[in-house]
């Protein structure tokens, strides 16, 4: 895999199809339906226990704010792997061409993403910093890897924005 | 930020003007109403704690305490380390409203923050 800045876009190319399947499920690993401890993650509250007026008010007017924002950030991410559909065959050597317009969007959802499987697998700070763990031998191997192939993917993205 | 004096307000009501050739009679005393200040004008700071998570990027944060705070990279990345190191770190302080505003950003960004009340 190879990714590169070209002009207004970020080219992620020679996609094999294990990466290219990766990537295709960052919308569906952002979810955080039938998770609760993600929901709870990802929809934290906004002060501690003794202000319950604030939390209150937060969940009738903030929250709904947020997941609107982070479900466009979806669309817009599930609208670029469009160009990865097809079957397995075709994915080989696929590229993914992201618009630098689309950057906060994709920010925003492999965050989401990394955040709703590490609360799914309820990571340590010690695995998640275990960058050079191999090979992947269960699910969990599976999960880790996909967390830090998104966090690579956000400090490219990162960089590319010159932040 | 309003001006709003600390001392509560006296409103008076003011004396008629009479006719010449009125009867005389007696006023009463004018009304003197305490005004009640607003809650938030008597609003301590609160506080923009972010606190630690070790999911997020150091770089991812660091980015959004730049974007949200306007804060120069130099400024940003003490916060985002002492927020690893310690666990939490105060990026901003000062009236709810705005405290509040900064709290949704960073929940828009995904970060673990909270609004708290200076004690």
């Amino acid at each position: 895999m190879e990714i590169r800045r070209r002009k207004n876009q970020i080219e992620i190319s020679e996609l094999d199809p294990f990466l290219a399947e990766l990537l295709r499920q960052i919308p569906a690993s952002a979810d955080t339906e039938g998770a609760p401890a993600a929901e709870q993650r990802i929809f934290s509250p906004p002060a501690n226990g003794k202000e319950r007026e604030l939390c209150a008010e937060w969940k009738v007017y903030v929250e709904p704010e947020l997941r609107r924002l982070f479900q466009t950030s979806t669309q817009t991410v599930g609208a670029d792997l469009e160009q990865l559909n097809g079957n397995e065959k075709t994915l080989a050597n696929r590229t993914l061409r992201i618009p630098t317009k689309h950057a906060d969007a994709w920010l925003n959802a492999l965050n989401r993403a990394r955040l709703v499987i590490a609360v799914k697998n309820n990571f340590t700070e010690l695995e998640l910093n275990d960058h050079l763990r191999s090979p992947i031998g269960s699910r969990r191997d599976l999960s880790l890897f996909q967390v830090n192939f998104y966090g690579f993917l956000q400090e490219f993205i990162l960089r590319e924005l010159d932040f | 930020m309003s001006s709003a004096p600390l001392a509560a307000e006296v409103a008076v009501s003011p004396i008629p003007r009479l006719p010449k050739n009125a009867t005389p009679y007696t006023i009463a005393a004018p009304t003197i109403e305490k005004e009640t200040r607003a809650e938030e004008a008597l609003d301590l700071p609160w506080h923009v704690v972010v606190h630690n998570d070790p999911v997020n990027l150091m770089s991812y944060v660091t980015m959004v305490f730049q974007r949200v705070f306007g804060y120069p990279r130099d400024k940003a990345e003490r916060h985002m380390l002492e927020v690893h190191q310690k666990g939490r770190s105060i990026l901003w302080s000062g009236m709810r409203e705005p405290a509040e505003l900064y709290v949704q950003q960073l929940h828009g960004y995904l970060l673990l923050a909270t609004i708290e009340k200076v004690s």
